[in-house]
Parts: structure tokens; C-alpha cells; sequence
């Protein structure tokens, strides 16, 4: 028995890099649950409750894309991963993609080699300072100590934008948020730098809010969105077209109540019935049921619901859509057509 | 003369003054208060600077001890009970303490067993502990205790721990008939055996899986406290056997034996434990296929145990080599055989010896299985960092739960170091 498992290892081993990857669909299926990548814990975005459900913005993405494979929002198996263990393991397979604040970049997408499927939250790097300290304006910071969370996109930026305004600083890295929000509440940094929806949660979080102000500037782009290794494009388009899915949604008017009216009696917009597979041949298309984004978004509702729910301005977290709009609202949030 | 002595002296006292008690400065407490903490002036200084600094903690510590709130569902709340008191938010222990302990993942309704698998450690670990005053017969509670354990954690039908129990078993059975054609026959001869009762057993449990099955736990929903207690408990277990083989194999007269032990302990005690876990974790699955899910906690048991016998095997090293070269010579003019002269006469002195030594590596061990926290495993520390603090109901709260970690780790520190200290005692045969 353990020699057939050996053999079947060092044979399985040697195909992994050749073709095994090339069906996350019939793996999924045939596992009967999805392996997302998620954090350990961003508020809002990735964090279980206390009864261990897993909630937030990212988290969704997971379960629509769960709902749409499997008809199932439960079936996801939630894998947590640290900055630094997330690429390592979306890269050697044992998750199937990646929902988990990753800024999609030049070299993430072609050197890591993985595929960014879209973008589900346009962040900005910003920089937190306490109020009494008198700045107005993140160029005024020349000589701060910053505190930088290491292994992430932001440590460069830190260094860019320094560097391009002449200035110096002091960095302090640390592991974790919540680290460098103790760090930044104890007076260790001046400053805290990290992405604009990262600072505003924590601040939510902070016993007087008032008395830390978020600077206006931000000093890089910080495409947030799920990723999936390459060599798999079927796969890759299944997850791309579920956050889609949810995108038009919002743009369409389908919400998680309509929905199933909306699929039980077909109204007269063609593409909401594209969108929902009571008409036309979508989900064939990419290999899934009909009503693939129906379940999809019947399990965690559209774009502008998963927002609000989990990160909106009535949550304790509070941002506003901003650049997370739908464009048709001056944002950036845009699905291509379903057709 | 005596008479005349009576009458020239005007007062004789014929009987004893009653002892006057001593003055106050030379008594009770002031005495020692004036030795102790007032003897110089720069004793007296630092008497004073020393109450200063414990004014000044238990000033901060005490109101925020006593000002703390239990109630509340999230920090908002909890804020608005406190006020401006500067109180602690107690209410997140109160209402992650499942959390902390088991994980967020462990299902809800089965808590039970690894609460009952816990308990059962205070019955499974005095007969090993204390074998000195526990019938022999006791020792078979601790033996099956690894498999009951496993059962009640992970669920699953309760044949496979039963077979590899009977594998054991008669692995040992046909080492005591073996034995006496010599040590190295019998553990060949015991190792077949156990292997062969495992394969059977594999057919039998494939075709029976549902006899007395508990609902099966993955080993991802291992988490909080249970999975420090659990990789601590086995690998400390595992380590010590395996730690003293590789100390005897370091001192053999086999070069292959020799060199194996001395290139496994020297590499292993010349890397990081971190590196070793991030092998477990991350270099691991880049070799094996993506389905052959060989899980993260035996991973990481592997792991650990190798690390911790590594150090195990150079304190008991030091145990053997302190030693009088007399008592091997001894155990050979007896003409014992290796095996039996380290079994009788050399391991249970240099054990004693070691003692201290392996406690300290145990505590440390035990300690170090923090460490998978950066892992992303959800133990104690990972939990707390990872999903507690960056809940957005509890953004914000930070020593409260450190504090309640300090005390989880406090406990089971101190417990160990005292029952090695009370063992040390118990073992003295020398005079002092």
C-alpha cells in the first residue's frame, strides 16, 4: 500500500507541472468544495465571526464563485494565508484561487506567473497620522517614522514616494494590522501607512477616532482582486465572470431578493435573461449549469450589496464607494458585456 | 559570709525578672523590614525606587483589572459600559473563549470531545508520571490513551486506531519471543509484524468504516489552545524516545549508525525551527500532487519532533558522558549485552541526570508551537493575531487577549517545571 502511494506521489509529482493543473474545474467538481486562499483577518474583508463563519467582502467572491461551481456557497473550503505563504500556495496547488487583497501588478501576473481575473475593490495607499500632530499633507512627513507592514506592495511604494519628494524616513516594520495600529497608538511611528480601506477600518476601530486624520494623498494605485495560477483558462474565466456576474448585476438592478423572481419569470431586458440562463447558452459555454450566476448571486447578492453589507458607509468600517462605484456612478467598476 | 553579704546589700533579687518582650525595632516585622529592605542607605534606595515601580504597575494594572467590563457583543459596547473608568474589555474573552480554546472551526457541537480527550489526560499521564506510587497495571491507561485521543479528536470509525493499537501490540509480543535470539532480530521481527497488521487492518476498516463512528474532524479545523496542547503532547512524547536512540546511536561503534545521528542532530540543530515549519508548509506541496493532501498538522508534528529530539538527544548526550566510565565497565563484567546494560544500568542514571535539561526542552518545545501561527495555522497566538484582532467587531482590543494567552501558557509552564523540580527530589539517592 505505501509503495503504490509513493509511486503514485513521484508520478503524480511529475505531472503536476505539465497538465494536472489544467482541470481546477474537474477537480472542484469532483471535490465537491472550492479551496479560496483567504487572509488571516482584514475587517471587512476576510474575518470569521464568532461562531467561525467566515464573513467579508473577499470572502463573498469565495462563496459566489462556490455557488456558481457547485450550487453550493457553503461548499469552500476557506484556506488562510499570510503575505508571506499566499503565492506559494495558489502557485503549488493547494488552493484553487486566491480572494485576499492582492494588488495586481506587472510582475505578480507575469513573473509569479498567475492570472488576476479582475478587480473587486480599487484601493489606494494612504497614510494615517495622529491629529495633534499638525499635518496636513502627507509631503510634510520628511524625517517621520513610518510604520510598514512588511512583504507587501506598500513597503515599495513607502520607498517610492519618498524618494520622488526628496524626503526621509524612518521605517518600522512590523508583521501584522494590529501590530502596527498598537505600534501607532503607542506612539512608536508617527505615521502608519498601509491601503486607504485598511486605514479607515482600523480607525473605526481606534477608542477615538477623531484624534488620527487619513491624509488626502494616496500614493499608489492598489488593484485589489482574485487571482488564479496560469495555464488553466477555463478555470481563470469561471472566476472572472462570476465577479462579473456580480458586477452587471448591480448594474442591471438584479439584487439577492429579485433574483429569483427575475429567473422565474423572464421580463423583457435580453440581457438580464443572458445573465440569469433563461436565455441563451452562457453557462455552457464555460462548462456550468444554466443558471450558474443565478445561484451566484442568490447566494451573496450583487456588487453593490456584498459592498454594503460588509465594508459600506453602514458598517462599522464605513467607506464610501469612491472609486468603487459603478461607472455609470462616476466609479471604476465596469463589467463587460454578457453576450 | 552569705548572711553578712545579705544584710550589707540592700536589695537581692531572689527571683527571676519575667523576660520583657524585645523592643519593637528588633521584632516581627519592623525587624525585617529594617535587615531586609532598609539595611543601607543604598538598600533603602532601592527599596524605595522598587515600590515606586510596583505602585506604578499595580496602579494601572489593578484599576483596569477591576474597572473591566464582561459585558458587551462588540468593543463599541464595551466602550460605552466602560466609559472613562479605563477599564479592560473582558467581554471579547467572554465571548471568543470557545475560540481561544478550540479553534473557529472545530464544529460547535462537538467540543465535547476534545474537552473529554482532555480531561482524559489527567488519567492518561499520572501512571507514567508518577509511577512510583501507581500500580504497574495503571501504565496500560497512558498506553492507550495516544489512540483514545485520536479517536475522540479527529472522529472517524474507532477501527483504524484499533488497528494500529493491534499492530503495536503484537509488533511488542513478537518482540518479547524474538528477543531472546538477540535486540536487532526482534526489532526487525516486531517492525514486520506490525506493518502486516496495519495492512490487513486497512482492508478491514475500507470495508467497515462506520463501525463506532464518531463524525470525522478535518485536521484544518484543529485550532486555539487544543492544537498548542496537541502538538505539544505529541511531539514531547515522541521526542524523547526518539531522542534518547539518537543519543545512543551517536556514542555506537557503527559508523553508518554514528555518522547518521551525528549529520541528522548536528543539521537539525543548525536550522531554525521556523525554516523547518515553512518546509512543512510551503516546500512540501511544491513535491507532492495537489490532491495527496499529506496533512499540515502530521506535517508539522514531523517537523517538531525531529527539531525537538535533535536537542533532546545532545542533553541526554550530556547525561551519558557524565557518567563514571565504571558503570559501563561494570554493566560488561556483569556480562550484559548492550541493549541490557543500557536498559538497566546506564539510561535510568543518565536520564536522571538529564532531567532538568529535557524539562527545559519540553517547556521550550511547548512554547514553540506558537510558532505556527506564522504558518497560517490558527493555534492560540495565530488566532489571536490573525481572526480575533482584525474582526470588526473587535478592531482595537489588544492585551485584554494576551493577556488571557499569557495566563493558558502560564498555567501549563509552571505546572511542568514543578512536577520536574518535585521529580529531582524524588529521584536523590545521593547524601547532601
Amino acid at each position: 500500500m505505501n509503495k503504490t502511494i509513493f509511486v503514485a506521489t513521484a508520478a503524480a509529482a511529475g505531472l503536476v507541472a505539465i497538465g494536472a493543473q489544467a482541470q481546477t474545474l474537474n477537480q472542484v467538481q469532483e471535490r465537491g468544495t472550492l479551496n479560496c486562499g483567504v487572509t488571516t483577518g482584514v475587517p471587512g474583508f476576510a474575518e470569521p465571526d464568532a461562531n467561525g463563519v467566515w464573513q467579508g467582502f473577499d470572502v463573498a467572491v469565495c462563496r459566489a464563485v462556490a455557488a456558481a461551481v457547485l450550487g453550493d456557497p457553503e461548499a469552500v473550503e476557506f484556506v488562510p494565508t499570510t503575505g508571506k505563504t499566499r503565492f506559494t500556495a495558489l502557485a503549488s496547488g493547494e488552493i484553487d484561487m486566491l480572494a485576499r487583497n492582492t494588488t495586481w501588478t506587472f510582475s505578480r501576473d507575469t513573473d509569479l506567473k498567475f492570472d488576476f481575473v479582475g478587480v473587486n475593490y480599487y484601493d489606494g495607499q494612504g497614510f494615517m497620522v495622529p491629529a495633534d500632530l499638525g499635518v496636513s499633507s502627507a509631503t510634510e512627513l520628511d524625517g517621520a517614522t513610518v510604520c510598514i507592514q512588511t512583504g507587501t506592495t506598500t513597503e515599495l511604494n513607502l520607498a517610492d514616494f519618498f524618494r520622488v519628494n526628496g524626503m526621509s524616513y524612518e521605517p518600522v516594520p512590523i508583521e501584522t494590522g494590529a501590530e502596527a495600529v498598537q505600534q501607532y497608538l503607542a506612539g512608536a511611528c508617527d505615521v502608519y501607512t498601509t491601503d486607504r480601506s485598511a486605514l479607515a477600518a482600523q480607525r473605526a476601530g481606534f477608542e477615538n477616532p477623531d484624534d488620527s486624520v487619513i491624509l488626502p494623498e494616496v500614493v499608489s494605485k492598489e488593484p485589489l482582486g482574485p487571482l488564479v495560477r496560469h495555464g488553466d483558462s477555463e478555470w481563470a474565466d469561471i472566476v472572472r465572470w462570476t465577479l462579473n456576474a456580480m458586477i452587471t448585476a448591480e448594474e442591471l438592478g438584479v439584487t439577492q431578493d429579485n433574483v429569483e423572481d427575475m429567473a422565474a419569470s423572464p421580463g423583457d431586458n435580453p440581457e438580464i435573461n443572458r445573465l440569469l440562463g433563461t436565455e441563451g447558452e452562457l453557462g455552457a459555454m464555460i462548462g456550468l449549469d444554466a443558471d450558474w450566476a443565478k445561484n451566484a448571486i442568490a447566494a451573496v447578492g450583487n456588487y453593490g450589496e456584498v459592498f454594503d453589507t460588509n465594508i459600506g458607509e453602514s458598517t462599522a468600517i464605513g467607506l464610501a464607494r469612491g472609486l468603487n462605484a459603478q461607472y455609470t456612478d462616476g466609479g471604476l467598476i465596469y463589467s463587460p458585456p454578457f453576450r | 559570709m552569705s548572711d553578712a553579704h545579705a544584710h550589707s546589700v540592700a536589695f537581692v533579687r531572689d527571683t527571676e525578672i519575667p523576660a520583657a518582650p524585645p523592643p519593637t525595632r528588633e521584632t516581627g516585622a519592623v525587624k525585617w523590614m529594617r535587615e531586609n529592605l532598609f539595611s543601607s542607605v543604598a538598600n533603602t534606595v532601592m527599596t524605595i525606587i522598587g515600590v515606586l515601580i510596583a505602585w506604578y504597575l499595580l496602579s494601572g494594572l489593578i484599576p483596569w483589572i477591576v474597572n473591566g467590563t464582561w459585558q458587551g457583543d462588540d468593543i463599541r459596547e464595551c466602550r460605552e459600559i466602560l466609559g472613562d473608568s479605563g477599564g479592560a474589555c473582558f467581554a471579547v474573552i467572554r465571548e471568543r473563549w470557545p475560540q481561544l480554546l478550540y479553534g473557529f472551526q472545530y464544529p460547535d457541537e462537538l467540543r465535547w470531545r476534545p474537552t473529554v480527550a482532555f480531561f482524559l489526560l489527567f488519567v492518561a499521564v499520572p501512571p507514567a508520571l508518577f509511577a512510583m506510587f501507581l500500580p504497574r497495571w495503571t501504565l496500560a491507561l497512558t498506553a492507550l490513551y495516544p489512540f483514545v485521543a485520536y479517536w475522540l479528536i479527529w472522529g472517524g470509525s474507532v477501527l483504524s486506531p484499533v488497528f494500529v493499537a493491534m499492530g503495536i501490540a503484537a509488533g511488542y509480543v513478537v518482540f518479547t519471543r524474538v528477543e531472546r535470539r538477540g535486540f536487532v532480530p526482534g526489532l526487525l521481527a516486531a517492525v514486520a509484524t506490525a506493518v502486516a497488521v496495519w495492512w490487513l487492518g486497512g482492508f478491514v476498516v475500507e470495508a467497515a468504516s462506520g463501525v463506532l463512528a464518531l463524525e470525522p474532524v478535518e485536521s484544518r479545523a484543529m485550532g486555539g489552545f487544543m492544537l498548542n496542547l496537541i502538538l505539544g503532547v505529541v511531539c514531547v512524547s515522541l521526542s524523547l524516545p526518539i531522542g534518547i536512540a539518537l543519543a545512543l546511536g551517536r556514542q555506537s561503534r557503527l559508523p553508518v549508525v554514528k555518522g547518521f545521528c551525528v549529520v541528522f542532530i548536528e543539521f537539525i540543530r543548525g536550522v531554525p525551527l521556523i525554516t523547518l515549519l515553512f518546509v512543512a508548509n510551503v516546500v512540501l506541496s511544491y513535491f507532492l500532487p495537489p490532491e495527496s493532501n499529506f496533512d499540515l498538522i502530521v506535517r508539522v508534528i514531523i517537523m517538531i519532533t525531529a527539531f525537538s529530539s535533535a536537542y533532546i538527544a545532545e542533553v541526554i548526550r550530556g547525561g551519558l558522558a557524565a557518567l563514571p566510565k565504571g558503570q559501563y565497565e561494570a554493566a560488561d563484567s556483569l556480562g550484559l549485552d548492550y541493549p541490557q546494560a543500557m536498559r538497566l544500568i546506564i539510561l535510568p542514571q543518565a536520564l536522571k541526570i538529564s532531567i532538568p535539561g529535557i524539562v527545559n526542552v519540553a517547556v521550550g518545545l511547548f512554547k514553540d508551537t506558537t510558532l505556527v501561527s506564522v504558518i497560517s495555522m490558527f493555534d492560540l497566538v495565530g488566532l489571536i493575531r490573525g481572526p480575533i484582532l482584525s474582526s470588526t467587531d473587535w478592531v482595537g482590543v489588544y492585551w485584554e487577549l494576551w493577556a488571557a494567552a499569557c495566563i493558558l501558557f502560564f498555567v501549563v509552564c509552571y505546572g511542568i517545571s514543578q512536577y520536574s523540580q518535585w521529580l529531582e527530589r524524588q529521584l536523590r539517592t545521593d547524601h547532601r
